[in-house]
């Protein structure tokens, strides 16, 4: 087993275990931090997978504003928060079975997948790939258009919260 | 190699060879020789850490007209150890009903974002922790760890003055970010890089603070709402908030919010030299005259230089500017700062592509007359703006007497 | 570079199970949503992964991974409005209590 096997399965067990806890604990604040737990678990899997500009975007988009902002609605809402009565909903063992049955199916599927077991390739000699993805993002003939959709997308949801959340004036 | 052209990689094959040679495996013994480095790198952190707080009060002192520190050792110097004792000795408080676990996470990750920054602080060409290429967004990234160590203190107090002075502080940091992103596109743009090396060696020549002394600016007021001093430092104002979210911590867990921050000034005068005052180099081309500037420890010494420069202009304007109101504060970012920062950026990036065919002067001097240009029209924006407020103020004058 | 990419799918297989679990099995909406941000999370490290070991040279992997980024928040911001929105009217985040739309 090689030293990037075993960082690799440290990360794993870091992510499913804070998951677990993220649908588990009682505190929902404590939740958002193992949600930011995880999320950083999934950092650092990038970071192993040498998508260095993923692996920092993730910590600055999810860490530093996504899940900021489930912090403060939670601190918003407090008053639902206390620990009092089930958190979960009587038939949860209908979605702990879901669950189960979907994770098992795409096991199953994924490990069809051809070459499932196959090992990574060196990168290109000379790839950039911060440089390859900020083109790709922007050149016609990549994904221009993704790209612009998705910030109209960010745009309209921004209009949408302020309108939704905001308080508006009183007639 | 030698040890003068390039310690770290000197130090780093000895170490090897000797721990091989005792009869390690080549893979362990890289692992071994990296955890050094890490540790070196974060005692070299602390030590400065300490150093900064003898300067730090001396600073202060001066602006205030006093003395400082003068009593422990020549010129005060052992101050900062009889601070430390002072605080390891305190009595260790927990307030009741605190969140115990995250109550004493917070200090320790307010620390790790802070040293995590000096992971890229290039020292010199040959000594730094990484080159990497997404240098300049690990540096956001680590602030956003800041904003969560802040705010995780300030909630696990259980009081009410330290949970506002974590929102207060959250509201800032998120809103100033955005400037300073911008403002770190602007060096991105000027050296075709995000790495930090890339960027300092791109400033050989010339410094980018003459291509964009507005960009320079922009980013040095987004760091001091970032680090949270003074005139941005409401999450402490002592007058509304006690202390802010720190009220509740006590001792040695105190002692890491205050080393963490004066280590974060410190760190971000570091980078406003990396990416504006040229880093470890920018010596305007006189290194080929003399090839003894290039040498490792010359340029970690015109990188403290710098650094500590920048520091003590963070500290000059911390200690004579009076506190704002925390609405101004988000006025003046979002209505001023950011808008100011996406225009520069567009005509930056704009002037770049256009100017770059040019020969150099005639570049340099097309990109600093754009920025005179910009703050001209935002100084003659801001004057009409404030003639309106003005005129309507006495409009509204003699109403208010009746 | 020695990990199978099978262990990648299947690490993100798991999540997304946690993720679907959290879903359908909490009962306040903002658990509800942070479930929902585990199972995106588990997308994007197939996405990534698959970028890695197929073509690296090809970005889809990495630029549909930024997109799901946009999309994510876009669903938070828009989620939290609502939770909020319903909080201030009817003081409660609870999933099951918000049910004026039943018949």
């Amino acid at each position: 087993m090689t030293a990037e096997q075993i960082i690799f399965l440290l990360t794993g067990a870091l992510i499913l275990v804070s998951a677990l806890l993220v649908v588990t604990v009682r505190n929902l604040l404590h939740a958002a931090l193992w949600l930011v737990v995880a999320l950083f678990g999934v950092a650092v899997l990038y970071a192993i997978l040498q998508a260095s500009f993923l692996a920092v975007v993730q910590v600055v988009v999810y860490i530093g504003a996504i899940a900021i902002l489930f912090i403060f609605a939670v601190m918003l809402t407090r008053r639902e928060m206390r620990d009092t009565g089930p958190q979960t909903r009587p038939n949860w063992w209908i979605a702990a079975l879901l669950g189960a049955l979907v994770l098992t199916g795409l096991i199953v599927i994924m490990l069809a997948v051809p070459g499932a077991d196959r090992t990574p390739a060196a990168l290109p000699e000379g790839l950039d790939t911060v440089w390859a993805l900020g083109n790709a993002l922007v050149s016609p003939e990549a994904y221009v258009l993704p790209f612009e959709v998705a910030s109209v997308l960010l745009l309209a949801a921004l209009v949408g919260a302020v309108y939704v959340a905001g308080v508006g004036k009183k007639s | 190699m030698n040890f003068w052209n390039d310690p770290i990689n000197f130090i780093a094959n000895w170490l090897t060879g000797l721990l091989t040679g005792w009869g390690l495996a080549a893979g362990l013994a890289t692992v071994l020789v990296y955890l050094v480095g890490i540790t070196v790198l974060i005692v070299f952190a602390m030590l400065l850490d300490i150093g900064l707080v003898w300067v730090e009060r001396k600073v202060v002192a001066r602006f205030q007209d006093r003395l400082g520190p003068n009593r422990v050792g020549p010129f005060g110097l052992i101050q900062p150890f009889a601070d430390i004792i002072k605080l390891v000795i305190k009595e260790d408080i927990t307030p009741a009903n605190a969140d115990k676990v995250i109550y004493n996470i917070a200090p320790v990750l307010a620390a790790t974002s802070v040293i995590a920054l000096w992971a890229i602080l290039p020292l010199s060409s040959r000594i730094f922790g990484v080159d990497l290429n997404v240098a300049l967004l690990y540096l956001v990234a680590t602030g956003a760890l800041g904003t969560l160590a802040i705010i995780m203190g300030g909630w696990a107090s259980n009081n009410k003055y330290a949970l506002l002075g974590a929102f207060r502080m959250v509201a800032n940091m998120v809103s100033y970010e955005i400037p300073m992103v911008v403002t770190l596109l602007i060096p991105t743009i000027l050296a075709d890089s995000m790495s930090v090396i890339g960027i300092t060696e791109a400033q050989r020549g010339l410094w980018f603070a003459v291509l964009s002394p507005l960009g320079a600016v922009i980013f040095l007021i987004s760091a001091i709402a970032e680090l949270g001093r003074s005139p941005f430092d409401l999450t402490e104002a002592e007058s509304e908030l006690t202390a802010g979210f720190n009220v509740e911590y006590s001792g040695m867990k105190f002692g890491w919010f205050y080393a963490s921050e004066l280590l974060h000034a410190f760190t971000f005068g570091g980078f406003a030299a990396v990416l504006f005052f040229g880093g470890y180099g920018g010596f305007f081309g006189l290194e080929k005259a003399l090839p003894w500037l290039t040498n490792p420890f010359i340029e970690a010494a015109v990188f403290i230089a710098k650094a500590m420069l920048g520091y003590w202009v963070i500290m000059w304007l911390k200690y004579s500017m009076p506190r704002v109101r925390i609405d101004h504060m988000l006025a003046f970012n979002w209505k001023f700062l950011v808008p100011l920062s996406l225009v520069l950026l567009a005509v930056t990036a704009t002037l770049h592509k256009i100017l770059i065919v040019l020969p150099g002067w005639q570049y340099a001097l097309g990109m600093f007359f754009s920025n005179v240009v910009i703050v001209a029209a935002t100084i003659e924006v801001l004057r009409d703006y404030g003639r309106k407020q003005r005129k309507a103020a006495e409009e509204l004058a003699p109403q208010a007497q009746l | 570079m020695s990990i199978p990419l099978s262990w990648y799918l299947i690490l993100s297989a798991g999540l997304f199970g946690v993720g679907l679990y959290g879903v359908l099995a909490r009962k306040n909406a903002i658990a509800i949503l942070l479930s929902v941000e585990l199972m995106l999370n588990a997308v994007n490290i197939n996405l990534v992964a698959f970028w890695r070991y197929l073509d690296p040279a090809q970005m889809a992997g990495q630029a549909f991974a930024i997109i799901v980024f946009a999309v994510a928040a876009a669903e938070v911001a828009v989620g939290l409005a609502l939770i909020i929105s319903v909080y201030r009217r009817r003081k409660t985040v609870v999933a099951d209590d918000i049910d004026l739309m039943k018949w």
